[in-house]
């Protein structure tokens, strides 16, 4: 069976990850453990974008947002001398939502090319806004004061205790998505993306689902971006820069849309390509733009779409 | 007389110089079949675009079941039970046949802000859609994927969406177009079937289902009803030949 | 805060709405015709600003080196639709999206191949230096009224273009229906192409303009794109009008928020407040504006016909 395979080699590729701290302190190439941390961090930014944009059709540029929001949420409470994890958890994801379900309000009663470019717009507001917060860094961005303390349950010093939080808040996340998109719920976005007149005709109204999508998916970003500031230790507005939304469309795109295991491929092969480019020549740019154009011409259903039965949708 | 399960009164709808829709006036009992015929132009599509919620009117009323639903959106007057089908088919072309009517009475089953569970196994919605698609014929297709589907199944699923939302009217939009001569007489036999369970409005071109299934005809001509009938009446009448003056008719 | 003050800022308003206006004609139409997201217009902006720095130092002369940074950027534009976007218009927003990024990737890296990362010294010519007198007490720089004035120009000769010539009824009725312009016979695909050429052209105008005022760096498009969008959905998809419309609003709104909002706070609530949240406050302006706007009229102030 064509699923069977698909969750077959889903659940090998994240046994694979799971086992790279082992392997890596066996080669003592440290390294991998800190580039697969990126790697799945921004697999949550992009599974959670994935949600929104895969399954309910909302193009938004404007998903790094959150990154920025948690992120700024965890070095804002350090600053002020509150390093409670679970604190700076709950205002990351709280201020995600919040800011989301603003946004979103406003965002989602238009469609097409307007809903693109009010998301753009907004993300960079937030930009500016963060630019312009010079005693948190302001343009340059700021350290960490301290990373997120959990106390005592789990030390984020630990390179290898932070490897498997963030391992275990992906596959949660990658769970969860996968029940949210097969529920009534993941249905009715999924319908009004796939025929919105007969959506209205048969008695849906989704504008509250769609909101409480984005919402979601703004709060998933958020952890992402709470992870992101503990793992570099450092904060910057780059990282609701909207080039971000796009390389974390990219991500989403690149990896197959609107499948479960896409935007984790998508991240991994992007931060990879963007690392091994990088290294090759300071212009890597120059070979990742026409690259993105040439995958979004030819190969629309992205990675999973070469896997047999990778790119079945739900 | 008791009160028109669907009551439009002085209808007007104008695209700048043009009055698609110039003073309508109909009813409809429940129970009723009642069709709507009229030469190419003469704004159907405008009218049922006005019953259906997807176009205001610039005056007039709609009143159903005694409430004035003028001001309600398409999705609203589909709770008040008001179901309508498309004159060019419009399913969930990558969901399959049995997914597309689960998802019809999903929409009437209230709320769903359901996160968890997994639609497709709510016994809730599939039991009822599966008894719809054996009632319209779909009943061995449920499997299939909508977009793979013949363009006669694809009405047909279209009808099963309709009767899927427990409406208490059915305005069907030209329901046999493009359907072949055996297709078209299996709908017309199926709608057969629902005549007296359901009201019906029809808008038709196809001659023959309309006076097989209508127990009433209103003729619309450059947006106004000119006439409103049985259909031996309607035959019968002048100015519907006159306006009919070139296309077929019924001696 | 005195009237000299005022009128200069206003003055910056318009100056800067002109600039926002040349991108936006552009950019509306192609959006409301072409029915594309582009977001390579801003690559344009950056030819235009980088071809003008060089050809006037080739030519050793500014005017013609305006003139061939104009044709060269509409060379540009053309090449570009023709070669990698025709293929977008029949597809979805998303892959609009994500190829005219790849676009900036690609654009941005090659000016920066070609003419480094460093800023470039953008002069202004001789003859537009200094200032002017106006209304009495008010000198302004002179460089700036032109902007204000070429914006205008351009303002009154689109006007003459589409709503007096053939060109301006097919692209007036292209963004209501373009189904039906084709359906007439129309070549499309011509008119496709002259309405990108010349709104790359207009942006590279304001790219080149911009140079001595702003900064000519890789990157410098992207930054006055968004706000070219705000504008875009405040003035409404598809008509110059619109354009107009939102640019001049964004504008000024933008400039005299920068200049005048703090010290407005600061009379309200206290002045070291003021300090931190008046240039935050300022900076999102425009897109509370855009929010306002989108809760009251989703479809912007001006769209054209259909949208």
């Amino acid at each position: 069976m064509r699923g069977r395979l698909r969750l077959l080699l889903l659940i090998g590729g994240l046994g694979l990850i799971a086992a790279v701290p082992l392997i890596a302190a066996f080669f003592d190439q440290p390294f991998y453990i800190d580039l697969l941390r990126r790697v799945m961090i921004f697999a949550i930014a992009a599974l959670s974008l994935n949600l929104i944009l895969g399954y309910g059709g909302m193009v938004s540029f404007g998903h790094a947002a959150y990154l920025g929001i948690g992120g700024y949420a965890v070095a804002i409470l350090a600053q002020h001398g509150i390093y409670d994890g679970f604190v700076q958890l709950a205002v990351a994801v709280g201020a995600s939502a919040l800011v989301a379900l603003v946004i979103g309000a406003v965002s989602i009663r238009t469609s097409g090319i307007y809903f693109i470019m009010i998301t753009l717009a907004f993300t960079q507001m937030l930009y500016y806004l963060g630019i312009s917060l010079d005693q948190y860094g302001g343009d340059d961005g700021m350290r960490l004061a301290k990373l997120s303390d959990f106390a005592g349950l789990i030390d984020l010093n630990n390179g290898t205790a932070f490897y498997y939080l963030i391992f275990t808040i992906m596959v949660a996340f990658l769970y969860t998505v996968h029940r949210i998109v097969q529920s009534r719920f993941g249905m009715v976005i999924r319908a009004a993306k796939s025929n919105e007149p007969r959506s209205h005709a048969i008695g849906f109204s989704p504008y509250l689902y769609r909101l409480a999508a984005f919402v979601i998916a703004g709060a998933m970003c958020g952890v992402a971006g709470f992870l992101l500031v503990n793992h570099t230790a450092y904060l910057t507005p780059d990282y609701m820069h909207w080039t971000r939304s796009g390389e974390i469309l990219f991500m989403v795109i690149l990896g197959g849309i609107g499948t479960s295991i896409g935007p984790v491929l998508g991240a991994f092969v992007f931060l990879l390509l963007e690392d091994i480019l990088a290294e090759w020549t300071e212009h890597w740019q120059i070979i990742l733009g026409p690259f993105l154009i040439l995958v979004v011409l030819f190969a629309k259903r992205g990675l999973a779409g070469l896997i047999p039965g990778g790119d079945r949708h739900d | 007389m008791t009160e028109p399960l669907l009551d439009v009164q002085g209808l007007v709808r104008a695209f700048g110089a043009l009055r698609a829709t110039d003073g309508v006036t109909l009813d409809v009992l429940a129970g009723e079949t009642h069709a709507i015929i009229g030469p190419n132009g003469a704004g159907k599509t405008t009218l049922i675009a006005q019953l259906a919620g997807n176009l205001r009117p610039d005056a007039g009323r709609i009143r159903f079941a005694g409430e004035d639903i003028t001001a309600l959106g398409t999705a609203a007057r589909s709770h008040k039970g008001l179901a309508r089908s498309f004159q060019i088919t419009s399913i969930y072309r990558e969901f399959s046949v049995l997914d597309n009517v689960s998802l019809a009475v999903q929409a009437h089953a209230g709320h769903s802000f359901r996160f968890w569970r997994a639609a497709r196994e709510d016994e809730a919605l599939h039991v009822p859609a599966r008894a719809i698609l054996n009632e319209v014929g779909l009943g061995g297709r449920a499997e299939v994927l909508a977009a793979n589907l013949a363009h006669g199944e694809q009405r047909q699923l279209e009808i099963a969406m309709v009767l899927a939302t427990e409406p208490r009217l059915l305005l069907l939009d030209e329901p046999v177009a493009g359907m072949g001569v055996d297709e078209s007489q299996r709908m017309v036999e199926f709608l057969a079937t629902l005549k007296g369970r359901q009201t019906i409005v029809l808008v038709e071109h196809d001659m023959d289902a309309v006076f097989t299934l209508a127990d009433r005809i209103s003729v619309l001509v450059y947006g106004r009803i000119i006439a409103t009938g049985t259909p031996e009446e309607i035959r019968a009448n002048r100015d519907v030949r006159a306006a009919y003056l070139g296309e077929e008719v019924e001696d | 805060m005195n009237a000299i003050l005022i009128v200069e800022q206003t003055l910056n308003g318009l100056q800067f709405g002109a600039m926002l206006f040349l991108m936006a004609a552009g950019l509306t139409l192609v959006f409301g015709i072409m029915n594309m997201v582009n977001l390579a217009h801003g690559s344009m902006y950056m030819v235009g600003a980088y071809l003008a720095v060089t050809l006037t130092q080739w030519t050793g002369s500014y005017l013609l080196g305006v003139l061939l940074a104009l044709v060269g950027t509409l060379a540009v534009g053309v090449v570009v639709e023709v070669v990698a976007l025709r293929t977008l218009y029949e597809r979805d927003h998303l892959d609009q999206v994500l190829a005219t990024f790849g676009l900036i990737l690609f654009f941005n890296e090659l000016i920066a191949i070609l003419w480094g990362r460093a800023a470039l010294y953008s002069d202004i010519p001789q003859y537009l230096l200094g200032h002017v007198a106006l209304f009495g007490d008010v000198r302004y720089p002179v460089y700036r009224l032109a902007i204000v004035l070429v914006g205008a120009g351009v303002a009154l000769l689109l006007w003459y273009v589409i709503t007096r010539t053939r060109l301006g009824m097919l692209i007036r009725a292209g963004a209501s229906n373009r189904t039906m312009v084709a359906a007439l016979g129309i070549n499309i695909r011509l008119l496709y192409t002259i309405v990108f050429g010349f709104g790359a052209a207009l942006a590279g105008l304001a790219g080149l303009m911009a140079g001595p005022i702003y900064s000519v760096e890789p990157g410098m498009g992207e930054e006055i794109l968004i706000s070219v969008f705000v504008v875009i959905v405040i003035g409404g998809i598809g008509s110059i009008r619109g354009a107009l419309a939102g640019a001049l609003i964004v504008g000024m709104v933008d400039t005299m928020g920068r200049a005048f909002l703090k010290p407005v706070l600061g009379t309200l609530i206290s002045p070291t407040a003021a300090e931190a949240a008046g240039p935050a406050l300022a900076s999102m302006l425009i897109y509370l504006l855009m929010a306002v706007v989108l809760a009251l009229r989703p479809e912007g102030l001006f769209p054209a016909k259909g949208h």
